[in-house]
């Protein structure tokens, strides 16, 4: 139990370890990485920051397999013939939107370098301008949405559009919430982020979000 | 060691809440929070069981007046809507809720020695969010037109198109799907706190394979609801919007329903079963797993003896988990699926008896030549060995596509999906709350009447479902509201009248638990730390256990969880965390 060892404990410890699994953990985490409550999300005061970075992974694994879930259902809907499915042909907008949301990876990664160089400056500058980055992106999701209600594609026009709809506003929601991380971890004060718990399961929730969103353009591009 | 003391300090920085609501409302304590969970799966199966009583006594007497029911005989639609509500309200809001986020909830954390989930503040969402969706559940018996009427399973096209496919399709099969979908976001969270929990806060020197059965039940449930909740998750989004939306993601074109032509086009209604299965099936062990975790564990303990093979069965609920993702089409064999695909089920299916097999004939291993005492918790668990057999061998029989063509639609299935994931589920709940209702609750419950309770749910049970088997290979076909009207069917009528005697006298029987389950609570006998002289960790702890658990002494672990009669040790039993210098032995 990283964090929460007391001394005495630590002693009697030592006969079982060795032995692998946890006890190679108590050594690990009880040590300078232990939690302090910089997690962000939870703010349970003792778990470590392994725990956020198991807790984002076992996460992310969750909305994988929803993803997957329509991503097949898209599959077999396509191919299903006579259907009346006509291949949509994709707003030209998403093509920067893409470019936006992979510039805002780089960024993401910039700030992080910059925050473990103890740049606190340059790590919010760079943490700003990935939230902007992400906020724009949005915007033109919407744009995009725009573009296809001008031409006539609303949700229940054609099973391709809605899909587009479905897949659409389902990522969207989801980076929404990273961009309100985002911005929360950006406001918050300097003290209350050095261990880098919330920068690091926020990075790989950005991270994920952003290859999320090249695959489903793929998919639209590709997978017509 | 500054950052120890700091941690030891902030472990429960979060120091006991002493007001009535953090407390007992909104708590974020996993004892508290797994409490809510059994007293809400509690509410949920009593609903549950009136419904079932309600189905068996129409299915004999189909003209008995109703008081409650307007015009007082209940419709055809109603009886659909009973099984609807049957299956959704025990599949997930008993079998799903009690195992896993009641006595997972609970016990997991303890099991391992850690002060609590590890995410607190998630988990108190967790149950919130899926007590909102159970209070959506029960306002699908009261929206205009009543329950939905579409099964558990709630096949499109029937639940796809509103309410002119049925009175409860309407507003009824929405709140269905707003409920589900509430109850898959909870589960998720769930199972994430579950799995964050179990990887990162074991106590030194518990290993993954010095961990209770029980544990690794509840581990790979929570993999399983990781990866099958947010499935079923995207099939009810997909089918709401067929609903409300007009998009025909299920809903094939030219449906003439009612003399009215559906506004939809080339949907697939297969899609939304694969979707369901892919999820269902898992259910299906989401719900049995835990069950056999917590029977290894106690009929280890009673028996004496370490569990037979111990890694082979924590292998085997590994194995069991993943076949159970494979194997989703066996419930879709009558869907006219390639006969190669039928086979490849059908393999698949088949094989999941070999970890089944395993954990049985080890179950069997740990009761061989075993000190075996018949307390009631024991009862349970070896009741649960005997349906989970029972119900299990069945099971082969409709693994085969050409056998379940025949037996798909009757009552044969009806009989084995009870015994082996809904009365041995059950089971196991029952022997979770008999074994840990000390630890929980520090009073002992009623032996006496806890083996009268036994005695009228096991033999009950098998008197419900053994003959249903019969009347399901006779041709009795499932979901009919009424056979008096089938010629063919009414030589199987007296059989049905002996099912809804014997499920009337097993759902009064439940009567006995209400009362050893409250009465125990404010009036049993005190319980010690450790009464029925176990080994693992929730057994060295105050019970109930202290606000953190350990009341700051957290335990170190020095060997696996069941070393019962272990030769030259003086005491049958050794707890999982004394160190090996102070193990008492015998003389030489």
């Amino acid at each position: 139990m990283p964090g929460i060892v007391t001394d005495e404990i630590e002693i009697i410890r030592t006969p079982s370890g060795g032995r692998g699994g946890s006890s190679s953990d108590g050594s690990d985490g009880s040590g300078g990485r232990g939690g302090d409550g910089s997690g962000g999300s939870g703010g349970s005061g003792s778990v470590p920051q392994r725990t956020y970075i198991t807790g984002m992974t076992v996460g992310l694994g969750g909305i994988l397999m929803f993803f997957m879930a329509l991503t097949s259902a898209y599959i077999v809907r396509k191919d299903i013939p006579n259907s009346g499915w006509h291949p949509l042909t994709v707003p030209r907008i998403l093509w920067l939107n893409t470019a936006v949301l992979i510039a805002s990876s780089f960024t993401l990664a910039r700030a992080r370098k910059l925050f473990k160089a103890n740049d606190q400056r340059g790590f919010r500058h760079w943490w700003g301008v990935t939230t902007i980055l992400g906020a724009f992106f949005l915007l033109g999701q919407i744009i995009a949405w725009q573009q296809l209600r001008a031409a006539g594609l609303f949700l229940a026009t054609n099973p391709s559009s809605s899909f587009f709809y479905v897949f659409t506003a389902a990522h969207g929601l989801h980076l929404l919430g990273g961009v309100l991380a985002l911005t929360y971890i950006l406001f918050r004060p300097t003290h209350r982020l050095t261990k880098g718990t919330a920068s690091e399961v926020g990075a790989m929730y950005w991270h994920f979000m952003d290859g999320l969103w090249v695959f489903l353009f793929l998919l639209f591009l590709l997978g017509r | 060691m500054s950052s120890h003391a700091h941690g030891a300090h902030a472990a429960h920085a979060m120091e006991a809440p002493t007001g009535f609501i953090r407390k007992y409302i909104f708590s974020v304590d996993h004892k508290v929070i797994g409490i809510q969970y059994f007293l809400l799966a509690l509410a949920a199966v009593l609903v549950g069981i009136v419904l079932s009583v309600l189905m068996r006594l129409h299915l004999v007497w189909p003209n008995m007046h109703l008081p409650f029911v307007s015009g007082g005989l209940m419709t055809q639609e109603q009886y659909l809507s009973l099984v609807t509500m049957h299956g959704t309200i025990m599949v997930f809001f008993v079998l799903t809720t009690a195992p896993q986020g009641g006595f997972g909830n609970y016990f997991l954390p303890i099991q391992i020695g850690a002060p609590d989930m590890a995410f607190p503040r998630l988990n108190m969402l967790s149950f919130w969010v899926t007590f909102l969706a159970f209070v959506a559940i029960l306002a699908a018996f009261v929206v205009p037109g009543g329950a939905p009427i579409s099964g558990w399973t709630g096949y499109t096209p029937l639940s796809g198109l509103g309410e002119v496919t049925g009175p409860g399709e309407g507003w009824g099969q929405t709140m269905w799907i707003i409920s589900i979908s509430l109850f898959c976001l909870a589960s998720l969270l769930g199972a994430l706190n579950f799995i964050a929990t179990l990887i990162d806060m074991r106590a030194p020197g518990m290993t993954l394979f010095r961990m209770p059965l029980t544990c690794w039940g509840w581990f790979v449930t929570a993999i399983l609801g990781l990866l099958a909740f947010g499935v079923l998750l995207a099939g009810g989004i997909l089918l709401l919007l067929d609903r409300s939306a007009g998009t025909s993601f299920f809903i094939p074109a030219g449906l003439v329903v009612n003399d009215q032509i559906q506004p939809h086009s080339g949907g697939s209604p297969l899609l939304w079963q694969h979707l369901f299965w892919f999820f269902g099936h898992p259910e299906v062990y989401i719900a049995i797993l835990p069950g056999m975790g917590v029977a290894s564990h106690v009929l280890s303990t009673f028996a004496r003896k370490p569990v037979f093979g111990y890694r082979a069965m924590a292998m085997a609920i590994c194995a069991i988990g993943f076949l159970g993702f494979m194997v989703w089409g066996h419930h879709m064999f009558v869907s006219g699926m390639s006969p190669y695909s039928g086979f490849a089920f059908s393999v698949l299916t088949m094989s999941i008896g070999v970890p089944s097999a395993i954990k049985t004939f080890n179950w069997l291993g740990t009761l061989w030549g075993g000190k075996i005492q018949f307390t009631t918790p024991m009862l349970f668990a070896i009741g649960f060995v005997s349906l989970f057999v029972s119900g299990g061998l069945s099971g082969l029989f409709l693994a085969q596509p050409a056998v379940d063509n025949l037996l798909h639609a009757t009552y044969y299935v009806v009989a084995h999906f009870h015994l082996v994931m809904g009365v041995a589920a059950i089971f196991g709940i029952f022997a979770a709350t008999y074994f840990w209702f000390p630890k929980m609750f520090g009073r002992m419950m009623n032996e006496p009447l806890g083996k009268v309770h036994f005695w009228f749910t096991f033999v009950g049970a098998y008197c419900i479902f053994m003959p249903m088997h019969w009347v399901g290979i006779a041709g009795g076909i499932r979901r009919y509201a009424d056979a008096s009207a089938v010629a063919y069917l009414q030589p199987l009528q007296p059989v049905h009248h002996f099912m809804t005697i014997a499920a009337f006298i097993t759902a009064s029987a439940q009567i006995l638990f209400l009362i050893n389950f409250f009465w125990s609570q404010k009036s049993g006998p005190k319980a010690s730390k450790n009464p029925w002289n176990a080994t693992t960790l929730e057994w060295i702890t105050d019970s109930p256990p202290p606000h953190d658990n350990f009341a700051g002494h957290f335990p170190s672990v020095y060997r696996g969880p069941y070393e019962f009669s272990v030769p030259g040790v003086k005491d049958d039993f050794v707890p999982q965390n004394l160190p090996p210098q102070e193990v008492a032995r015998t003389k030489e």
